[in-house]
């Protein structure tokens, strides 16, 4: 497990991180969000050894990460970028000694991967001979290729087409499933919530919102109900404590001002017609996200 | 490991870890191979070994052969044999003229009409006059020489000349080289990605050692090629075996003079890559450094090989790696000279080197414009 203790970071007179604390758990998916500025890469570097923290703590497996612990971590930078005259396949299995691997198994893990991720036959062609797409890829497999203990990744979405999405994806679910911890950041967040098994959310350098992405859905439910009957959904706005947040036809959305009152709502529903839907409205990440950075 | 579930790391992971020098290795090894693919760069130093295999051939070529001369009478001849030329008999003034015009011979030596000559003949020759056959027929005064060198002033001046151009030209490819790969890791952003594998001070190591051996091996070659061009053209009046061994013992020390003037520059040519973040903005901060290239070529020229301009550059770490072998291939250092002014140079280079680590480390990973050296000094990663 990577735990983050009370990690402040300042530039100058900007303070961008705010006693920072979350943690990744072993073979979790976790989505990092916030807005641009909000300090996500920052915190990154300080996990990766790139900067280091003014104060707190960065531990590993309960110990404090040291260089060659850090050998072991696999990182995608925010900022992209490889040598763009070396060849690919080459520039993968030198970044894999890099990371300690000798030069068999280097080679072994980089053509492995560039199967994986449809770049083999890209392999003896220079970097900057390939599509953005493909340039992507071979970022991905440089921080895959010595089968990494923990993942970080910036932005590890940006730039990619919808089928690369989905290859690393399934790349990144499988190193999860082998109880690799990944934490991933992305301005996505329909991406984020899609993927993660946990989230957090920084906003100003400070983690507003850290825990499991289910149970923080349902910690900011508010007891809204989806309701479609026949008829016109009209009647909603004659029920006494009920906020009516939306009537289109027969669908509508209310509030109710406390959890017990579902059954009652129901009722008085049914008494007026058919009902065809009647569901719990769950709030989206997006919307968890604008509550909780506002 | 098969290909479609080749994402799963096979059981538990095995530690792998890299040491530093492991590190330095590995950049350095990069740096090299590179290089060495780099088409413009073996072009270069094919041309530069060719200018030296030249330079050290051709004189003994065009200074060899006789002089061919057309003689008249028997006391030309005599003459002319004497000053070992190969000689052509004509039976009149006018033939002798027309051979000399024609280009058959190179001079031609006819009874002297002017009483002026003492072995009474007169040199005739088309544009100018034969200055290896006028010197050969002259009478030379006796000369005492107080303090004999046994070195051609021609040669006084080429030596310390091919010194100063060999440092100045190999420092300043290598050490261009080191300031633009650290400048292409920045701009490239592949830097944050080393700098999360790898300590900062491996990477710059990498680099340093890297060039070094590259421009090590350059200096190598040229010097082999020299000695070996020197070599087969043989001892011959301009190289004597005197000055040989001059030029070798002088070429035995510039090696490690240049091994440790090279690395006193190294770290700060690294320091002008990092305060950069574009290729073209290097000019501009490796300016001064280009100038400490520039000190010891300019100065040894302008010294002309001797004189208390170039015993004081001899000493000064920037200059001494040309200075001081110049000095000893003309021959007025004592024994213990050489290894003072080395252990400077390899003092000072440590210091620059650490200075450089430090400005390294602050620079590196600031991507955006360009950095100041007091910036540089005070950021911490």
């Amino acid at each position: 497990m990577l735990e983050i203790n009370s990690v402040s970071r300042r530039f100058g007179d900007r303070l961008v991180l705010d006693e920072v604390s979350f943690t990744v758990g072993p073979g979790r998916m976790t989505g990092f969000v916030g807005a641009n500025g909000a300090g996500k890469t920052t915190a990154m570097r300080i996990i990766l050894g790139v900067l280091a923290a003014d104060s707190g703590s960065v531990v590993w497996r309960g110990q404090p990460i040291s260089q060659s612990v850090r050998q072991r971590f696999g990182y995608m930078p925010e900022e992209r970028g490889l040598y763009p005259k070396m060849k690919v396949a080459e520039h993968i299995v030198y970044l894999g000694r890099l990371h300690g691997l000798d030069a068999g198994r280097a080679k072994k893990n980089t053509a492995a991967l560039l199967e994986e991720l449809n770049l083999a036959e890209r392999a003896n062609d220079t970097l900057e001979s390939l599509s953005l797409g493909n340039q992507q890829r071979a970022q991905i497999a440089a921080a895959l290729v010595h089968d990494p203990e923990l993942l970080i990744l910036d932005e590890p979405f940006s730039g990619l087409d919808p089928m690369a999405v989905d290859v690393v994806v399934s790349t990144l679910r499988d190193r999860a499933a082998t109880g690799v911890p990944v934490l991933f950041s992305s301005h996505q967040l329909d991406v984020v919530e899609r993927l993660c098994d946990d989230v957090v959310i920084i906003a100003d350098g400070q983690i507003r919102v850290a825990g499991e992405r289910e149970a923080l859905r349902q910690q900011h439910s508010r007891y809204q109900f989806k309701i479609t009957v026949d008829a016109d959904a009209g009647w909603v706005r004659d029920l006494p404590q009920v906020k009516v947040l939306d009537v289109d036809g027969p669908h509508a959305v209310v509030e109710l001002l406390s959890p017990d009152q579902d059954q009652w709502l129901l009722q008085q529903a049914l008494s007026r017609g058919p009902v065809r839907q009647f569901d719990p409205v769950i709030p989206k990440l997006a919307q968890i996200f604008r509550e909780v950075v506002r | 490991m098969s290909a479609p579930t080749l994402m799963k790391p096979t059981a538990p992971a095995q530690p792998a870890t890299l040491s530093s020098a492991g590190a330095v290795k590995l950049v350095a090894a990069r740096e090299v191979k590179v290089r060495l693919r780099d088409k413009s760069f073996i072009f270069s130093s094919i041309f530069l070994l060719l200018i030296v295999a030249a330079a050290t051939i051709l004189p003994s070529l065009f200074g060899g052969g006789a002089t061919t001369v057309a003689a008249l009478g028997p006391q030309a001849q005599q003459a002319a044999v004497a000053a070992g030329a190969e000689v052509t008999s004509v039976d009149s003034v006018e033939a002798a003229q027309a051979l000399v015009r024609s280009g058959d011979v190179e001079a031609a030596l006819v009874p002297d009409t002017t009483g002026a000559s003492p072995l009474g003949v007169q040199i005739v020759a088309l544009e100018e006059a034969p200055s290896d056959l006028v010197s050969a027929m002259s009478v030379a005064s006796p000369v005492q020489l107080l303090a004999p060198t046994g070195i051609d002033p021609a040669l006084a001046f080429l030596v310390p000349f091919a010194f100063a151009m060999v440092f100045f030209m190999t420092t300043l490819t290598f050490g261009l080289s080191i300031a633009q790969s650290v400048v292409e890791e920045k701009q490239t952003r592949v830097v944050e990605l080393l700098v999360a594998s790898i300590p900062i001070r491996a990477l710059l190591a990498g680099k340093v050692l890297g060039n070094t051996v590259l421009a090590m091996g350059q200096i190598v070659l040229l010097a082999v090629v020299a000695l070996l061009g020197l070599q087969v053209s043989g001892a011959s009046e301009l190289f004597t075996a005197e000055v040989m061994t001059k030029i070798g013992t002088a070429l035995a020390w510039f090696i490690p003079f240049f091994l440790a003037g090279f690395l006193l520059l190294a770290g700060l040519w690294a320091v002008a890559g990092a305060l950069v973040s574009r290729q073209e903005d290097l000019g501009s901060s490796t300016m001064p450094i280009q100038f400490l290239v520039m000190l010891p070529f300019f100065g040894v020229i302008y010294s002309g090989g001797s004189g208390i301009f170039l015993t004081v550059l001899s000493y000064l770490p920037f200059g001494a790696p040309v200075a001081m072998p110049v000095r000893m291939f003309n021959g007025d250092t004592a024994v213990w000279e050489p290894l003072v002014a080395l252990a400077l140079v390899i003092a000072t280079a440590i210091g620059c080197i650490l200075l450089a680590s430090r400005l390294y480390q602050g620079s590196l990973l600031r991507t955006n414009g360009r950095t100041s050296i007091k910036q540089a000094w005070s950021t911490r990663s």
